[in-house]
Protein backbone atom coordinates (compact mmCIF):
# COMPACT_ATOMS: atom_id res chain seq x y z
CA UNK A 1 0.00 0.00 0.00
CA UNK A 2 2.89 2.28 1.08
CA UNK A 3 4.80 1.82 -2.26
CA UNK A 4 1.71 3.85 -4.40
CA UNK A 5 1.82 6.95 -2.15
CA UNK A 6 3.83 9.09 -0.98
CA UNK A 7 3.97 11.20 2.27
CA UNK A 8 4.84 14.69 0.55
CA UNK A 9 1.61 13.57 -1.67
CA UNK A 10 -0.89 12.83 0.99
CA UNK A 11 0.47 16.13 2.73
CA UNK A 12 -0.40 18.26 -0.03
CA UNK A 13 -3.65 16.93 -0.87
CA UNK A 14 -4.91 18.16 2.04
CA UNK A 15 -3.94 21.35 1.53
CA UNK A 16 -4.93 21.98 -2.13
CA UNK A 17 -6.28 19.50 -4.66
CA UNK A 18 -9.16 18.12 -1.24
CA UNK A 19 -8.93 20.94 0.88
CA UNK A 20 -11.32 20.15 3.35
CA UNK A 21 -13.67 23.45 2.97
CA UNK A 22 -13.35 24.66 -0.80
CA UNK A 23 -13.77 21.44 -2.28
CA UNK A 24 -15.16 18.69 0.14
CA UNK A 25 -17.54 21.26 1.93
CA UNK A 26 -16.67 20.37 5.20
CA UNK A 27 -16.46 21.32 8.60
CA UNK A 28 -18.69 24.60 8.18
CA UNK A 29 -20.59 25.32 10.86
CA UNK A 30 -16.79 26.45 12.37
CA UNK A 31 -15.89 28.02 9.45
CA UNK A 32 -18.92 30.69 9.24
CA UNK A 33 -19.65 31.30 13.14
CA UNK A 34 -15.54 32.15 13.96
CA UNK A 35 -14.59 33.73 11.15
CA UNK A 36 -15.58 37.63 11.82
CA UNK A 37 -11.56 38.35 12.31
CA UNK A 38 -8.63 36.72 11.86
CA UNK A 39 -7.04 35.94 14.78
CA UNK A 40 -10.44 34.21 15.62
CA UNK A 41 -10.28 32.39 12.87
CA UNK A 42 -5.90 31.40 13.52
CA UNK A 43 -7.22 30.20 17.10
CA UNK A 44 -9.94 28.11 15.67
CA UNK A 45 -7.58 26.60 13.02
CA UNK A 46 -4.76 25.68 15.73
CA UNK A 47 -7.12 24.40 18.55
CA UNK A 48 -8.97 22.54 15.90
CA UNK A 49 -5.20 21.39 14.30
CA UNK A 50 -4.67 19.71 17.66
CA UNK A 51 -7.87 17.61 17.85
CA UNK A 52 -7.40 16.54 14.83
CA UNK A 53 -3.94 15.65 14.59
CA UNK A 54 -4.23 13.74 18.74
CA UNK A 55 -7.44 11.88 17.26
CA UNK A 56 -5.90 10.39 14.13
CA UNK A 57 -2.87 9.19 15.85
CA UNK A 58 -4.39 7.54 18.39
CA UNK A 59 -7.12 6.33 16.11
CA UNK A 60 -4.72 4.82 14.03
CA UNK A 61 -2.52 3.24 16.75
CA UNK A 62 -5.88 1.63 17.99
CA UNK A 63 -7.45 1.18 14.34
CA UNK A 64 -6.91 -3.00 14.87
CA UNK A 65 -7.98 -2.69 18.79
CA UNK A 66 -11.49 -0.98 17.80
CA UNK A 67 -14.01 -3.20 17.35
CA UNK A 68 -16.02 -2.44 13.82
CA UNK A 69 -19.63 -2.00 15.21
CA UNK A 70 -18.74 1.23 17.99
CA UNK A 71 -15.96 2.29 16.10
CA UNK A 72 -18.07 5.64 15.20
CA UNK A 73 -19.08 5.70 18.94
CA UNK A 74 -15.37 5.12 19.75
CA UNK A 75 -13.71 7.91 17.46
CA UNK A 76 -16.47 10.56 19.15
CA UNK A 77 -15.20 9.86 22.34
CA UNK A 78 -11.47 10.41 21.57
CA UNK A 79 -12.03 13.38 19.59
CA UNK A 80 -14.35 14.62 22.52
CA UNK A 81 -11.65 14.05 25.00
CA UNK A 82 -9.04 15.86 22.89
CA UNK A 83 -11.55 18.55 22.94
CA UNK A 84 -12.21 18.70 26.82
CA UNK A 85 -8.30 19.21 26.95
CA UNK A 86 -8.35 22.11 24.11
CA UNK A 87 -11.24 23.73 25.95
CA UNK A 88 -9.13 23.77 29.07
CA UNK A 89 -6.07 24.33 27.95
CA UNK A 90 -7.11 27.92 25.90
CA UNK A 91 -9.40 28.83 29.38
CA UNK A 92 -6.14 28.51 30.84
CA UNK A 93 -4.00 30.04 28.51
CA UNK A 94 -5.99 33.25 27.09
CA UNK A 95 -9.59 33.61 28.79
CA UNK A 96 -9.90 36.49 26.35
CA UNK A 97 -9.96 34.52 23.39
CA UNK A 98 -11.64 31.39 25.06
CA UNK A 99 -15.04 34.09 25.81
CA UNK A 100 -14.46 35.25 22.55
CA UNK A 101 -14.29 31.93 20.95
CA UNK A 102 -17.03 30.74 23.62
CA UNK A 103 -18.93 27.03 22.11
CA UNK A 104 -17.32 27.08 19.65
CA UNK A 105 -14.01 25.25 20.83
CA UNK A 106 -16.80 22.79 22.49
CA UNK A 107 -18.30 22.05 19.14
CA UNK A 108 -14.82 20.97 17.49
CA UNK A 109 -16.26 17.69 19.09
CA UNK A 110 -19.09 17.34 16.01
CA UNK A 111 -16.99 19.34 13.35
CA UNK A 112 -17.44 16.62 10.32
CA UNK A 113 -13.96 16.92 8.97
CA UNK A 114 -12.45 15.15 11.50
CA UNK A 115 -15.05 12.32 12.44
CA UNK A 116 -14.69 12.01 8.27
CA UNK A 117 -11.11 11.68 8.32
CA UNK A 118 -11.01 9.03 11.13
CA UNK A 119 -13.66 6.91 9.40
CA UNK A 120 -12.12 7.85 6.12
CA UNK A 121 -8.21 7.46 6.64
CA UNK A 122 -7.27 7.18 9.95
CA UNK A 123 -8.62 3.60 10.93
CA UNK A 124 -7.32 2.25 7.99
CA UNK A 125 -3.55 3.48 7.62
CA UNK A 126 -0.14 3.52 9.58
CA UNK A 127 0.52 5.86 12.15
CA UNK A 128 2.89 7.77 9.77
CA UNK A 129 0.43 8.28 7.05
CA UNK A 130 -2.15 9.50 9.54
CA UNK A 131 0.04 12.21 11.05
CA UNK A 132 0.90 13.41 7.14
CA UNK A 133 -2.52 13.31 6.42
CA UNK A 134 -4.04 15.03 9.40
CA UNK A 135 -1.71 17.63 8.98
CA UNK A 136 -2.17 18.43 5.40
CA UNK A 137 -5.77 18.56 6.55
CA UNK A 138 -5.69 20.49 9.55
CA UNK A 139 -3.32 23.35 7.59
CA UNK A 140 -5.70 23.09 4.41
CA UNK A 141 -8.52 23.99 7.09
CA UNK A 142 -6.77 26.72 8.82
CA UNK A 143 -6.12 28.19 5.40
CA UNK A 144 -9.85 28.23 4.86
CA UNK A 145 -10.46 29.97 7.99
CA UNK A 146 -7.73 32.30 7.70
CA UNK A 147 -8.88 33.30 3.98
CA UNK A 148 -12.56 33.79 5.19
CA UNK A 149 -11.37 35.32 8.92
CA UNK A 150 -9.08 37.81 6.54
CA UNK A 151 -11.50 39.03 4.18
CA UNK A 152 -14.27 39.29 6.76
CA UNK A 153 -12.25 41.41 9.50
CA UNK A 154 -10.86 43.78 6.41
CA UNK A 155 -14.33 44.35 4.69
CA UNK A 156 -16.08 44.69 7.96
CA UNK A 157 -14.37 46.23 10.28
CA UNK A 158 -11.67 48.05 7.88
CA UNK A 159 -8.31 46.31 10.02
CA UNK A 160 -6.09 43.13 9.58
CA UNK A 161 -5.18 41.95 13.16
CA UNK A 162 -6.45 45.06 14.86
CA UNK A 163 -4.62 47.33 13.07
CA UNK A 164 -6.41 50.06 10.70
CA UNK A 165 -5.55 49.23 7.06
CA UNK A 166 -8.03 51.95 5.52
CA UNK A 167 -7.79 55.52 6.42
CA UNK A 168 -9.93 57.47 8.15
CA UNK A 169 -12.82 57.88 5.50
CA UNK A 170 -13.12 54.01 5.32
CA UNK A 171 -17.06 53.30 6.11
CA UNK A 172 -16.86 49.61 7.42
CA UNK A 173 -18.89 47.30 5.57
CA UNK A 174 -20.84 45.81 8.33
CA UNK A 175 -22.99 43.26 7.21
CA UNK A 176 -19.85 41.17 6.21
CA UNK A 177 -19.05 41.14 10.04
CA UNK A 178 -22.80 39.69 11.02
CA UNK A 179 -23.81 36.26 9.84
CA UNK A 180 -25.38 36.54 6.61
CA UNK A 181 -21.57 38.09 5.34
CA UNK A 182 -20.03 34.88 6.19
CA UNK A 183 -22.67 32.79 4.10
CA UNK A 184 -22.52 35.71 1.11
CA UNK A 185 -18.58 35.75 1.11
CA UNK A 186 -17.69 31.42 1.48
CA UNK A 187 -20.18 31.76 -1.56
CA UNK A 188 -18.25 33.93 -3.35
CA UNK A 189 -14.57 32.03 -2.61
CA UNK A 190 -16.23 29.09 -3.74
CA UNK A 191 -17.48 30.37 -7.02
CA UNK A 192 -13.77 31.72 -7.35
CA UNK A 193 -13.00 28.22 -6.57
CA UNK A 194 -15.28 27.14 -9.55
CA UNK A 195 -13.79 29.88 -11.63
CA UNK A 196 -10.29 28.40 -11.15
CA UNK A 197 -11.56 24.75 -12.41
CA UNK A 198 -13.89 25.60 -15.38
CA UNK A 199 -10.37 27.18 -16.77
CA UNK A 200 -8.32 24.68 -15.77
CA UNK A 201 -10.19 22.49 -18.15
CA UNK A 202 -10.84 24.90 -20.62
CA UNK A 203 -6.72 25.34 -20.50
CA UNK A 204 -6.74 20.93 -20.91
CA UNK A 205 -9.30 21.06 -24.12
CA UNK B 1 -44.25 33.38 31.55
CA UNK B 2 -43.25 35.74 29.40
CA UNK B 3 -39.58 34.66 30.01
CA UNK B 4 -40.80 31.10 28.12
CA UNK B 5 -41.86 32.97 25.57
CA UNK B 6 -39.13 35.31 24.66
CA UNK B 7 -36.66 31.95 25.02
CA UNK B 8 -38.95 30.32 22.23
CA UNK B 9 -39.37 33.25 20.00
CA UNK B 10 -35.48 33.62 20.50
CA UNK B 11 -34.45 30.53 19.72
CA UNK B 12 -36.95 30.23 16.97
CA UNK B 13 -36.44 33.37 14.79
CA UNK B 14 -34.07 36.20 16.14
CA UNK B 15 -30.95 34.00 17.24
CA UNK B 16 -32.29 31.35 14.74
CA UNK B 17 -29.81 28.09 15.10
CA UNK B 18 -29.16 27.64 11.37
CA UNK B 19 -28.61 31.31 9.94
CA UNK B 20 -27.43 33.23 12.91
CA UNK B 21 -25.18 30.86 14.81
CA UNK B 22 -24.14 28.72 11.66
CA UNK B 23 -25.33 25.51 13.57
CA UNK B 24 -26.22 22.35 11.87
CA UNK B 25 -25.26 22.91 8.11
CA UNK B 26 -24.28 20.31 6.92
CA UNK B 27 -27.71 18.63 7.28
CA UNK B 28 -28.48 22.17 5.81
CA UNK B 29 -27.44 22.05 3.03
CA UNK B 30 -27.45 18.28 2.32
CA UNK B 31 -30.91 17.77 2.67
CA UNK B 32 -32.82 20.71 1.73
CA UNK B 33 -33.01 19.78 -1.72
CA UNK B 34 -36.59 18.24 -0.93
CA UNK B 35 -39.37 20.37 1.44
CA UNK B 36 -41.10 17.08 2.56
CA UNK B 37 -37.29 15.83 3.31
CA UNK B 38 -36.37 18.77 4.82
CA UNK B 39 -39.26 18.64 7.03
CA UNK B 40 -39.14 15.26 8.16
CA UNK B 41 -35.40 15.63 8.99
CA UNK B 42 -36.12 18.69 10.93
CA UNK B 43 -38.83 16.75 13.06
CA UNK B 44 -36.81 14.31 13.86
CA UNK B 45 -33.94 16.53 15.04
CA UNK B 46 -36.64 18.46 17.15
CA UNK B 47 -37.49 15.08 18.46
CA UNK B 48 -33.24 14.34 19.41
CA UNK B 49 -33.08 18.18 20.68
CA UNK B 50 -36.35 17.12 23.43
CA UNK B 51 -34.85 14.13 24.59
CA UNK B 52 -30.71 15.84 24.87
CA UNK B 53 -32.59 18.82 26.66
CA UNK B 54 -34.03 16.47 29.13
CA UNK B 55 -31.02 14.55 29.46
CA UNK B 56 -28.74 17.67 29.92
CA UNK B 57 -30.78 19.51 32.71
CA UNK B 58 -30.37 15.49 34.67
CA UNK B 59 -26.79 15.56 33.89
CA UNK B 60 -25.84 18.86 35.03
CA UNK B 61 -28.34 18.46 37.96
CA UNK B 62 -26.78 15.14 38.84
CA UNK B 63 -23.19 14.29 37.24
CA UNK B 64 -21.45 17.45 36.30
CA UNK B 65 -21.07 18.88 39.86
CA UNK B 66 -18.58 15.78 40.62
CA UNK B 67 -17.03 15.72 37.18
CA UNK B 68 -17.26 18.59 35.19
CA UNK B 69 -14.61 17.73 32.65
CA UNK B 70 -16.91 15.04 31.63
CA UNK B 71 -19.48 17.24 30.15
CA UNK B 72 -18.63 17.13 26.31
CA UNK B 73 -18.18 13.35 26.31
CA UNK B 74 -21.37 12.67 28.67
CA UNK B 75 -23.52 14.84 26.34
CA UNK B 76 -22.26 13.89 22.81
CA UNK B 77 -22.74 9.76 24.33
CA UNK B 78 -26.71 10.92 24.94
CA UNK B 79 -27.09 12.35 22.06
CA UNK B 80 -25.25 9.75 19.63
CA UNK B 81 -27.80 7.04 21.61
CA UNK B 82 -30.79 9.14 20.87
CA UNK B 83 -30.05 9.02 16.96
CA UNK B 84 -29.86 5.82 17.45
CA UNK B 85 -32.93 5.07 18.89
CA UNK B 86 -34.63 7.31 16.28
CA UNK B 87 -32.90 5.58 13.90
CA UNK B 88 -33.96 2.26 14.40
CA UNK B 89 -37.63 3.75 15.17
CA UNK B 90 -38.43 5.24 11.62
CA UNK B 91 -36.10 2.47 9.82
CA UNK B 92 -39.37 0.35 11.34
CA UNK B 93 -41.86 2.63 10.46
CA UNK B 94 -41.17 4.03 7.31
CA UNK B 95 -38.42 2.45 5.46
CA UNK B 96 -38.29 5.02 2.51
CA UNK B 97 -38.09 8.08 4.62
CA UNK B 98 -35.11 6.20 5.93
CA UNK B 99 -33.79 5.26 2.19
CA UNK B 100 -34.41 9.53 1.40
CA UNK B 101 -32.74 10.41 4.93
CA UNK B 102 -29.60 8.44 3.89
CA UNK B 103 -26.45 9.42 5.52
CA UNK B 104 -28.08 12.32 7.21
CA UNK B 105 -29.76 10.58 9.93
CA UNK B 106 -26.89 9.10 11.40
CA UNK B 107 -25.15 12.31 11.31
CA UNK B 108 -27.70 14.02 13.10
CA UNK B 109 -24.68 13.10 15.89
CA UNK B 110 -22.32 15.46 14.44
CA UNK B 111 -25.10 17.97 14.12
CA UNK B 112 -23.55 21.04 16.12
CA UNK B 113 -26.73 22.41 16.48
CA UNK B 114 -27.53 19.15 18.84
CA UNK B 115 -24.35 19.78 21.35
CA UNK B 116 -24.67 23.46 20.77
CA UNK B 117 -28.42 23.36 22.83
CA UNK B 118 -26.77 21.74 25.97
CA UNK B 119 -23.85 23.51 26.32
CA UNK B 120 -26.27 26.66 26.48
CA UNK B 121 -28.79 25.40 28.42
CA UNK B 122 -26.44 24.35 30.78
CA UNK B 123 -24.39 27.64 30.48
CA UNK B 124 -27.36 29.82 31.05
CA UNK B 125 -28.40 27.66 33.50
CA UNK B 126 -32.41 27.15 32.41
CA UNK B 127 -34.77 24.73 34.14
CA UNK B 128 -36.30 21.51 33.61
CA UNK B 129 -39.13 23.71 31.47
CA UNK B 130 -36.83 26.58 30.56
CA UNK B 131 -34.80 23.95 28.44
CA UNK B 132 -37.79 21.98 27.14
CA UNK B 133 -38.64 25.35 25.30
CA UNK B 134 -35.38 26.12 24.18
CA UNK B 135 -35.47 22.81 22.62
CA UNK B 136 -38.71 23.25 21.37
CA UNK B 137 -37.66 27.07 19.82
CA UNK B 138 -34.23 25.70 18.26
CA UNK B 139 -35.70 22.74 17.16
CA UNK B 140 -38.51 24.98 15.59
CA UNK B 141 -35.99 27.24 13.89
CA UNK B 142 -33.87 24.85 12.30
CA UNK B 143 -36.81 23.30 10.70
CA UNK B 144 -38.25 26.56 9.45
CA UNK B 145 -34.66 27.34 7.99
CA UNK B 146 -34.46 23.64 6.57
CA UNK B 147 -37.80 23.95 4.67
CA UNK B 148 -37.35 27.51 3.40
CA UNK B 149 -33.89 26.17 2.09
CA UNK B 150 -35.53 23.64 0.77
CA UNK B 151 -38.36 25.76 -0.93
CA UNK B 152 -36.03 27.93 -2.58
CA UNK B 153 -33.58 25.23 -4.18
CA UNK B 154 -36.74 23.49 -5.49
CA UNK B 155 -37.84 26.58 -7.62
CA UNK B 156 -34.19 27.47 -8.61
CA UNK B 157 -33.89 24.23 -9.86
CA UNK B 158 -36.23 25.21 -12.53
CA UNK B 159 -34.30 28.89 -13.16
CA UNK B 160 -31.34 28.89 -15.54
CA UNK B 161 -28.21 29.43 -13.71
CA UNK B 162 -24.42 29.74 -15.41
CA UNK B 163 -23.06 26.39 -14.76
CA UNK B 164 -20.44 28.27 -12.66
CA UNK B 165 -22.19 29.51 -9.56
CA UNK B 166 -23.85 25.77 -9.77
CA UNK B 167 -23.96 24.06 -6.70
CA UNK B 168 -22.69 24.97 -3.19
CA UNK B 169 -21.40 28.48 -4.27
CA UNK B 170 -25.38 28.63 -4.94
CA UNK B 171 -26.23 27.75 -1.96
CA UNK B 172 -24.14 29.51 -0.19
CA UNK B 173 -25.16 32.73 -1.67
CA UNK B 174 -29.06 31.95 -1.11
CA UNK B 175 -28.06 31.32 2.34
CA UNK B 176 -27.04 34.51 2.70
CA UNK B 177 -29.83 36.05 1.63
CA UNK B 178 -32.27 33.74 3.79
CA UNK B 179 -29.79 35.24 6.48
CA UNK B 180 -30.21 38.88 5.66
CA UNK B 181 -34.25 38.62 6.16
CA UNK B 182 -33.62 36.72 9.79
CA UNK B 183 -32.09 39.63 10.77
CA UNK B 184 -34.59 41.44 10.27
CA UNK B 185 -36.17 39.68 13.49
CA UNK B 186 -33.20 41.01 15.37
CA UNK B 187 -35.59 44.47 15.78
CA UNK B 188 -38.68 41.98 17.62
CA UNK B 189 -36.80 42.64 20.94
CA UNK B 190 -35.09 45.95 20.61
CA UNK B 191 -37.48 47.12 23.02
Amino acid sequence: MSATKSYSEEFLKGIWKENPVFIQVLGMCPMLAVTNTAVNAIAMGVATAFVLLGSSILVSLLRKVIAKPVRISTYIVIIATFVTVADYSIEAFSPALHRELGAFIALIVVNCLILGRQEAYSSKNTVGFAIVDASGMAIGFAFALFCLGATREILGFGTFFGSPIFGEHFEPWVIMALPPGGFLMLGFILLFFNWLEQRKKGAAV
Amino acid sequence: MSDLAWIFISALLVNNFTLYYFLGLCPFFGVSSKVSVAVRLGLATIFVMIITSLAATFLTTFVLPHAPYLKLISFIIVIASTVQFVEMVIKKLSPTLFRAMGIFLPLITTNCAILFLALTQTSKEYTLVQGLVFALGAGGGFTIALALMAGLREEGELSKVPNIVKGTALNMIIAGLLSLAFMGFAGLFSA
